[in-house]
């Protein structure tokens, strides 16, 4: 059995649906934000499976590439906000009870 | 309009003029100079102003006699009337023969009754109203007279009774006297009613092509020409009837079923018979007799009355040209004449009396005008006027005399306390009994012979019969006016003999006189041609008839019957004035006193009948007045119950419609409305638990939205 | 194209120096609450500003009549200017024969009403109308005039409209507000009825603008439709109308001169909707009864002769004979309602109505004689109604009732009122020599050869309207004296100064009417030889 695109858009779909899962079901703030991580690291393999399937260039690598600094920086972003919410909120960041911007 | 043919007389306008200016000057300052200055400020005025006219008018006679006889007419254009598409009417008078001697009768006693009346009229409190009317009296009779025109004549018409409506309820404090004087009128406006539709017939039948919904003749309707004949002016009528074609369409025309003709004469005739007592519009005279004296004897028997006789006269060209309605007047002249004698039988107020005798005379006079004789009948009016003045004033001496008493069985024996009034009445009672060489019998038994020698009648034998009629008229009247005599003259003065009566003042008895004088010769100028002399009056008359003078047949019977007639008319004056006598002289005889007391059913009957005026009054009251005052009343009721209440119904249906609209508004269409928002706030507050703000929920139904995309796409493509 | 130079503003300011008044009035009131001026002073001055204005629109007039040409049919005194240019309305003043009769009777008569509507130069009681509210009173009196004289004058169906509209409201609070016990009722009804009228007319104008021919206004610019009464005369005569399109079945021409014809008759008022005349007038004060009687009447006529004889001049022979018979029927049955009547007031109305059958009869007939005889008619009437209604007005303001059956023998405790009473109600039961006559026999005689039984049966009212004249002169003037009335007092100098005008004039006009023939019958013949000419409609 050869490895195929197909192995790796199903690879790309379990992870996504985990990650939506995380996404929907997880409370904490961290946890969501893992279950994003998740979406993003699909769509990877989505676009690297294609690029070396279908077209033979580097534009699935690049953007692959692109993709992984714009998570690093959303995952700062986003772990510096929940630190703030965690401050503010006394120490809350269940996402079912920020429901406010502010106290 | 300028006439060059007829002699220019500008003064002809102030002969109505005048008496219009004393009617003025009295009607707006007589009530301040009555009170402040005495009655002589009043009437000085009054009579001043007739008498110019008189003055004017004897000019303008002079003036005529010195014309030659076939355009004897003086004319006067006042100013422009109504100057209208084909109607051209101007404020114009015109004078001929006949309009001289009208004027003349009007201004001539009229001035003489003003100067009787300031004697009767003394120190009432009504003396400046009295002599204004009177002199707008003058003023509308003589605009009647001097008309150029068709409604020149209908001003004066209606402005005489108009004055006789206001002098007969002058004193109008009494409810009698209003009543009459309000019937007067209303039943004058009957016949101006008959009077103007014959205008119209007129105006249109000579205007020939006025069809103005036929668009086919729109060039006849712009053209002049054809309207050339339409015409109100009384001259050019009978001018244009000369010109032979328009003479034959004329005469040729129908309009109802009747010929033009004759129904233009029997309107104007209707017109004729209100303003002159005939039956069967009589009925106002009688009442007529509640006014003043004087007034009584000016316009209720010397002028405005005979104004239908004059009319017919004046129109004689047009009556002359309808053999029906030339009977029709004849026939009702003669009837009248003796239906009214009959009523003066057993009349006990000598006003009354001297009323019906009115009545009377009038229908000898349309006899008269009626058989085609119509200087002769102009001739009787004339006669009429002296010796019908004299008696009324006579007649008003005496009742002043007996302290304002009428009832002839009050009087008796006044020849001893008043003989200047008894000489004067028993002179106009001869005259109008006919009394040879009075000036009735010439007038009056000129009328009958030309009414016997009248041919083309339209009835078989009509002027025998209307003889007959005349001549049995006469008897009577000889009888009741010798009768009113004897029981007013002879005899013992029956009433109070502490308080006799006493002659009047002056100023009555010198026109007494006069009238008097003139009752016994004015017959003089109409003597007949029988006795071989001259006929003044009917010379001087001639050109105005000369039109119609060869439409007008007579059988030309012998002066052997002429003589006969004559002597029979002598006869039955001298046997009606005897029996008078004999019943009533000194009121000795007791027959009269028994025949009245009989219970017998073949007197009763009659007597209740004659008594009664025949209930004609009462005949009106119960069908034509009743009719009037329930469609008058049933008209309010349709107004106000019908129409009204429709209106009144649409107001109300609105307001219901308005409640129904305000309903459906409120239940219905707002309803709607709120139901939409309603619904609309409904649907939110359901929806609204979608939106949870969890951004979970969001992405599970977009994960939900995802799967069905995805099963759809899968299942259905 | 038809083209007018703007000559001159005469018209103009006849039509709004009553409005100037107003301004007066109004700076009047304004200048009291200020400067606490006495309401005495202020209510005086308002009469006087109201009693000048008049004058001057009286004075005017008289003026315009002096330099009117009457030889010629063409219109005079044109003011006009383009006034809403989106609808093509323009601002359209102008006089011809049709009109400038009308004009000075208003402008006459309406002085006439002012006078009467001050209590000076003689007593009135405090509970006269004269004394409440008189600066709007005054106000909407004036109003009024302009109302009135606006619609006589008006030469654009829509201003012609406008004018209308504004002569009603102002009667409504004059009548509402001043009037009698029934007030409320008789205003309302008038109101409503006239609306009614209104609303018809507005639909056929609207009509008869879609259906009009593209015209150059004014300012030079051509417009697809207009409102242009000259313009839409001349295209009306050239048979537009009748060959218009048929509106739901029905000739448009029909449908269009009957809306307007409803429209106009009502105001006339013309049987069997007149019923609003007898309560207006009864509950109306003397002054308005004298002005709804002797111009509003008159507007009625006036828009017949305007507009459904000049604008549709076949219709209007298809309908002749019946004007004829609505003519005929308000003559006679007017007369004997008027013989019921017990309330003085009411019977006047009633004779109003009659009187103004004569107008529609003398329409109806298209002779010379019949249409200037109804335009006299009308004049005639706009004299002596207001002389019957002022003279109702002295015995209501003394004896406060109007029954004609409480009086008897006032004559000689009045004389003088007595003698004017006679006077009016001889001019309105048609003696010759007075004004009434000259319009009655001159649309007798016009209509006769017309309308031959019509005319016949209208004749009878001579008799039934001598016989409740003088039923009334003896009920109340003569018989017994009625001692209840003993401190009644003759006429005062107020009255004197409104009586004795139209006294004089009714008798001058009866016996030289010429001076108004020679104003309108220029106009009035052409207009008839148009519509004797036109064809048939379908």
């Amino acid at each position: 059995m050869s490895v195929g695109l197909s192995h790796f858009l199903t690879i790309g779909a379990v992870v996504f649906s985990l990650g939506l899962f995380c996404v929907i079901t997880r409370r904490n703030a961290i946890g969501v934000l893992m279950g994003v991580e998740l979406i993003l690291n699909s769509a990877n393999i989505n676009f690297l499976a294609f690029s070396h399937f279908s077209s033979g260039t580097i534009d699935g690598h690049l953007f692959a590439l692109f993709c992984i600094v714009l998570a690093a920086l959303e995952c700062a972003v986003a772990l510096a906000i929940v630190l703030a919410v965690f401050r503010n909120f006394d120490k809350v960041i269940d996402m079912e009870q920020l429901t406010t911007l502010h106290k | 309009m300028e006439h060059a043919a007829f002699q220019q007389f500008v003064y002809l306008f102030w002969i109505p003029f005048f008496p219009l200016l004393g009617a003025v000057y009295n009607g707006l300052l007589g009530s301040a100079l009555q009170r402040r200055l005495g009655e002589k400020w009043i009437h000085a005025p009054a009579i001043v102003f007739p008498m110019l006219s008189f003055i004017i008018t004897i000019a303008g006679f002079v003036k005529l006699t010195g014309l030659d006889p076939h355009s004897r007419a003086l004319y006067c254009n006042a100013w422009s009337w109504l100057h209208i598409g084909n109607l051209n009417v101007d404020i114009a008078f015109w004078m001929d023969p006949l309009g001289a001697v009208m004027a003349f009768v009007v201004t001539f006693v009229g001035t003489l009754i003003h100067i009787y009346s300031i004697g009767y009229m003394r120190n009432d409190p009504g003396y400046w109203r009295f002599f204004s009317y009177m002199n707008l009296f003058m003023f509308s009779m003589l605009i009647l007279v001097l008309g150029d025109n068709f409604l020149m004549m209908f001003i004066g018409w209606e402005g005489v009774g108009l004055c006789s409506y206001l002098l007969i309820g002058f004193w109008y404090k009494d409810e009698k006297n209003a009543v009459a004087g309000m019937k007067a009128f209303i039943v004058n406006r009957v016949g101006d009613f008959g009077f103007i539709i014959g205008v119209f017939l007129l105006f249109w039948g000579l205007g020939f092509s006025l069809e103005t919904f036929d668009s086919s003749s729109l060039a006849t309707v712009t053209s002049e020409e054809t309207h050339l004949n339409s015409s109100l002016v009384i001259r050019e009528i009978e001018e244009s009837l000369q010109i032979e074609s328009v003479h034959e369409a004329f005469t040729g025309k129908k309009i109802f079923g009747f010929s033009l003709v004759t129904l233009i004469c029997v309107c104007l005739f209707v017109g004729a018979m209100g303003k002159s007592a005939q039956i069967p519009l009589y009925v106002w005279l009688p009442d007529a007799m509640a006014g003043p004296t004087p007034v009584s004897a000016l316009i209720h028997a010397a002028t405005m009355v005979t104004a239908g006789v004059y009319m017919v006269a004046r129109l004689h060209f047009l009556f002359a040209l309808s053999p029906f309605a030339m009977t029709w007047v004849a026939l009702f002249g003669a009837v009248t004449a003796l239906y009214a004698a009959t009523i003066g039988f057993f009349q006990y107020d000598i006003k009354k009396v001297l009323a019906y005798s009115t009545i009377s005379q009038l229908g000898y006079m349309f006899i008269g005008v009626g058989v085609g004789a119509f200087s002769t009948g102009i001739f009787h009016l004339m006669t009429h006027a002296f010796f019908k003045g004299c008696l009324f004033l006579s007649a008003g001496s005496i009742i002043i005399g007996c302290h304002h008493q009428q009832d002839m069985r009050k009087m008796g024996g006044l020849k001893t306390y008043m003989p200047v009034t008894r000489w004067a009445y028993l002179m106009a009672c001869f005259a109008i009994a006919g009394f040879p060489f009075f000036s009735g019998f010439f007038s009056k038994d000129e009328i009958l012979w030309q009414a016997f020698n009248s041919k083309d009648m339209m009835l078989p034998g009509g002027g025998k019969i209307i003889w007959l009629l005349g001549i049995v008229g006469a008897l009577c009247t000889s009888f009741y006016m010798f009768r009113s005599y004897f029981m007013t003259f002879t005899g013992e003065y029956s009433e109070n003999p502490h308080h006799v009566p006493k002659e009047s003042p002056k100023q009555m008895t010198c026109v007494l006189v006069i009238l008097g004088f003139l009752s016994i010769f004015s017959g003089f100028v109409g003597m007949p041609h029988l006795w071989h002399v001259h006929n003044l009056f009917e010379t001087w008359m001639e050109p105005v008839f000369e039109s119609s003078s060869s439409l007008i047949a007579s059988e030309g019977y012998t002066h052997t019957l002429e003589w006969m007639l004559m002597g029979i008319s002598v006869a039955v004056a001298i046997i009606g004035a005897w029996v008078a006598g004999w019943l009533y002289k000194n009121r000795e005889n007791p027959l009269p006193g028994k025949l009245l007391a009989s219970k017998k059913q073949i007197i009763r009957i009659p007597y209740n009948l004659i008594y009664n005026k025949y209930y004609v009054d009462e005949i009106y009251q119960h069908t034509i007045v009743w009719l009037i005052m329930n469609l008058r009343l049933a008209l309010d009721w349709f107004d106000r119950k019908i129409i009204d209440q429709l209106v009144d119904f649409a107001g109300t249906a609105g307001r219901w419609l308005g409640r129904f609209a305000g309903y459906t508004d409120e239940k219905g269409v707002d309803g709607a409305v709120n139901a939409t928002s309603d619904m609309v706030i409904f649907s939110g507050l359901k929806l609204v638990t979608i939106q949870t703000g969890k951004l979970r929920n969001y992405l599970g139904v977009v994960l939900a939205g995802a799967i069905i995309l995805v099963i759809a796409n899968y299942l259905f493509f | 194209m038809i083209n007018y130079q703007t000559t001159t503003t005469i018209v103009s300011w006849v039509v709004f120096i009553p409005i100037i008044g107003v301004g007066s009035i109004l700076i009047t009131i304004g200048l009291r609450y200020l400067f606490k001026i006495d309401k005495k002073i202020a209510d005086n001055l308002s009469r006087l500003i109201s009693l000048i204005s008049t004058l001057l629109a009286f004075i005017l007039s008289l003026k315009m009549w002096g330099f009117f040409e009457t030889g010629m049919n063409t219109l005079q005194f044109v003011h006009r200017f383009v006034w809403i240019e989106n609808f093509n309305i323009e601002y359209f003043l102008g006089i011809d024969g049709i009109n400038i009769a009308l004009v000075i009777l208003t402008t006459f008569i309406t002085l006439i009403a002012c006078i009467a509507s001050v209590p000076w130069w003689g007593h009135v009681d405090d509970r006269h109308f004269s004394k409440r509210m008189t600066p709007g009173y005054m106000i909407l009196l004036l109003i009024l005039e302009t109302g009135m004289l606006g619609t006589f004058c008006a030469l654009d169906f829509f201003l012609f409209y406008i004018f209308w509209e504004i002569m009603l409201l102002p009667m409504y609070f004059l009548i509402g507000v001043w009037g009698g016990p029934r007030k409320e009722y008789a205003a309302i009804k008038f109101f409503l009825y006239t609306l009614a009228g209104s609303v018809l007319m507005l639909l056929a104008m609207i009509a008869i603008y879609y259906a009009s021919e593209p015209f150059i206004l004014a300012d030079g610019r051509l417009a697809h439709h207009t409102f242009n009464i000259p313009a839409l005369t001349a295209s009306g005569q050239s048979g537009l109308f009748a060959r218009a399109n048929p509106i739901l079945g029905f000739a448009f021409a029909k449908v269009v001169w009957i809306a307007l014809f409803i429209g106009f008759a009502i105001k006339i008022p013309m049987f069997p909707f007149h019923t609003w005349l007898p309560d207006a007038h009864v509950e109306a004060p003397t002054p308005i009864s004298v002005i709804l009687a002797g111009i509003l009447l008159k507007t009625g006529g006036y828009g017949i002769l305007r507009f459904n004889f000049q604008l549709l001049p076949e219709a209007t022979k298809w309908a002749a004979a019946a004007m004829a018979v609505f003519g005929m029927i308000n003559i006679v049955y007017a007369a004997y309602v008027c013989m019921a009547q017990s309330d003085l007031k009411k019977l006047i109305a009633y004779s109003s109505v009659s009187h103004m059958g004569f107008v529609l009869l003398g329409y109806a007939a298209f002779t010379p004689q019949a249409i200037s005889g109804a335009v006299f008619q009308m004049v005639a009437h706009g004299l002596i109604s207001p002389m019957l209604f002022l003279i109702a007005g002295v015995i209501y303001d003394r004896a406060h009732t109007r029954e004609i059956g409480e009086f008897g023998g006032l004559a000689n405790k009045m004389p003088e009122y007595t003698g004017l009473v006679g006077l009016a109600f001889m001019a309105s039961l048609g003696l010759p020599g007075l004004a009434g006559f000259i319009g009655e026999v001159l649309v007798f005689l016009g209509a006769f050869p017309v309308y031959k039984v019509f005319t016949i049966i209208s004749a009878t009212s001579v008799v039934i309207t001598a016989a409740y004249y003088l039923w009334t002169i003896h009920r109340m003037f003569l018989g017994k004296f009625n001692e209840k009335w003993s401190a009644l007092w003759d006429v005062n100098w107020r009255e004197r100064f409104t009586l004795y005008p139209l006294a004089a004039l009714i008798i001058f006009f009866g016996f030289y009417p010429m001076p108004i023939f020679n104003l309108i019958s220029n106009s009035l013949n052409p207009l008839i030889s148009v519509i004797i000419a036109s064809g048939k409609l379908p």
